[in-house]
């Protein structure tokens, strides 16, 4: 178990001011904390000691001079390595892109480091983030900090354990069918995805087009809400404020959403629900109609997206995947068009029934993962009688908002017996992202 | 093309280039076609299937 003090970003920033501490020796603590993690996590594909300790020496100049950034400045960031950082490679945890060199940062990047982020490393993933357990890697699976025995889920595991080992105060993640999430919620991190298209995704290498969102991982959800800010450019947001838990009004979509349940992740959401209620939150049952299609739509969209993209290197060098990521690529290959426009259309139908059950509530609320942290090495796992492959329980709760696009935010929500995080999922309206996020600082204050 | 043509002739390509482990991941992607396909919001020429709308109502 990992049990060191880490910082928030909100709290780095006000001993920083306060010169209590340095950028300088929060990157070091952060470089020490790899040294010492990354051999039992493989979290990092690349660390990037001598930039970043330029990079914090740089911030605490300007701080001294009198040029504040604002609320990133001199903060240690990780990068899923999916993204462009100029001058690094972007290896999508692949052989496929051996050798390539980003030339310029991605536009999300490039809005961090205006921020004064210090990037201190590039983070391990799912190979091209296709997949929710990290164990297809060229650089072998990232582990989960709490037992590395298990996955720290995916695609963006590695960020995951980074932040939770105390590697980096925030990391970057990429999220497609939960990639953010999941492994916010098997690590016990504050994961978020915003709406969709409203961080870019330029210079990002993309799985589905369609699907794809850049947001952080963090400690807290004020700190989720300071890096989505400065990935959008804003380097002095306005404090984030919570509003009283009387009046909030949640709704559960208990049918398909608590019915494959962890008989411990169940008992979690319960206990947060009943925190919930005891706060004056008022909590209604809702529903999805056609929630039963999800992963049948979801599995035609993404297929036939990530098929496209890799159509020429399955063909020229089919031998630099890993063979699971290879042969699912491979089976995109198959979709037919008429099924990728029923996958569309049913996309359409989803969306407008999450608008529908979101009418008359600040937020859905739902499990993010039905099952703690898998096991490394396993294909199927027993929840409550039955046998269920990982990666049916790994997507089954986050990817209907990647097809709908709504904002979605991972917070955690107690433990197993076992000492594995489990998280609580909040949903909110299109483009309402702030008021997610206000609604999310008010449970996380009532959940501990 | 009905899903059995499709599965059929999907099987038969994998294995002429030479990868016949695709076969059970084929056989799993026709199940899922096979329930995205008896979904009701599919559209349906002869307007006498279909219970969800997919635009939305005008």
């Amino acid at each position: 178990m990992i049990g060191v003090p880490t910082l928030t970003i909100e709290e780095f920033g006000r001993r920083l001011r306060a010169h209590e501490i340095t950028a300088e020796q929060m990157t070091e603590e952060c470089l020490r904390r790899i040294d010492v993690e990354n051999p039992r996590l493989n979290a990092f594909i690349l660390i990037m000691a001598d930039q970043a300790r330029l990079q914090a020496r740089d911030a605490d100049r300007e701080l001294a001079a009198g040029r504040d950034r604002g609320a990133l400045h001199g903060v240690p960031i990780s990068v899923k390595d999916l993204l462009d950082v100029r001058g690094t490679p972007t290896t999508a945890a692949s052989r496929v892109r051996e050798g390539r060199v980003a030339e310029r940062d991605a536009a999300a990047i490039a809005n961090l480091r205006q921020a004064g982020g210090v990037f201190v490393g590039k983070t391990n993933l799912h190979e091209f983030a296709f997949g929710t357990t990290n164990e297809d890697s060229a650089f072998g699976p990232a582990r989960n900090p709490h037992d590395p025995t298990r996955s720290p889920g995916g695609s963006s595991g590695g960020s995951a354990a980074s932040l939770v080992a105390g590697m980096a105060l925030t990391t970057i993640g990429t999220d497609t069918g939960g990639s953010i999430r999941i492994p916010a919620a098997a690590c016990g991190a504050v994961g978020f995805k915003p709406t969709y298209d409203e961080v870019s995704t330029g210079g990002v290498v993309p799985l589905s087009r369609a699907l794809d969102h850049v947001g952080p991982l963090a400690r807290s959800v004020t700190d989720a809400w300071i890096v989505y800010r400065a990935l959008l450019g804003d380097t002095t947001p306005r404090p984030l404020a919570a509003p009283p838990p009387r009046g909030l009004r949640v709704g559960v979509p208990r049918a398909y959403f608590c019915d494959v349940l962890d008989d411990e992740v169940r008992a979690r959401f319960e206990e947060t629900l009943d925190a919930l209620r005891a706060a004056g939150v008022s909590v209604d049952e809702t529903e999805i109609p056609h929630a039963n299609h999800i992963a049948t739509i979801y599995l035609h969209i993404v297929l036939a997206d990530a098929a496209a993209y890799h159509a020429m290197t399955l063909e020229s060098m089919p031998e630099r995947y890993t063979a699971p990521v290879r042969l699912r690529l491979e089976m995109g290959r198959y979709v037919l068009a008429e099924d990728y426009v029923r996958a569309q259309n049913g996309r359409e139908v989803l969306r407008r029934e999450v608008d529908a059950a979101l009418a008359g509530h600040d937020a859905l609320v739902l499990p993010t993962l039905p099952i703690p942290a898998p096991p490394l090495g396993v294909d199927s796992v027993k929840v409550g009688p039955t046998l269920e492959p990982v990666r049916n329980m790994m997507l089954r709760l986050t990817q209907l908002f990647n097809l709908t696009g709504h904002p979605a935010i991972a917070i955690p929500c107690g433990r197993t017996s076992g000492g594995l995080p489990c998280s609580l999922q909040l949903v909110g309206a299109h483009k309402q992202t702030e008021a997610l996020l206000r609604t999310a600082l008010a449970c996380e204050a009532q959940i501990g | 093309m009905t899903i059995d043509e499709w599965l059929e002739a999907a099987i038969a390509d994998a294995e002429r280039r030479g990868l016949p482990e695709l076969k059970p991941i084929l056989e799993t992607l026709a199940r899922a076609t096979r329930a995205l396909r008896g979904a009701d919001f599919n559209d349906d020429a002869s307007d006498t299937r279909r219970s969800a709308e997919v635009s939305p109502p005008s």
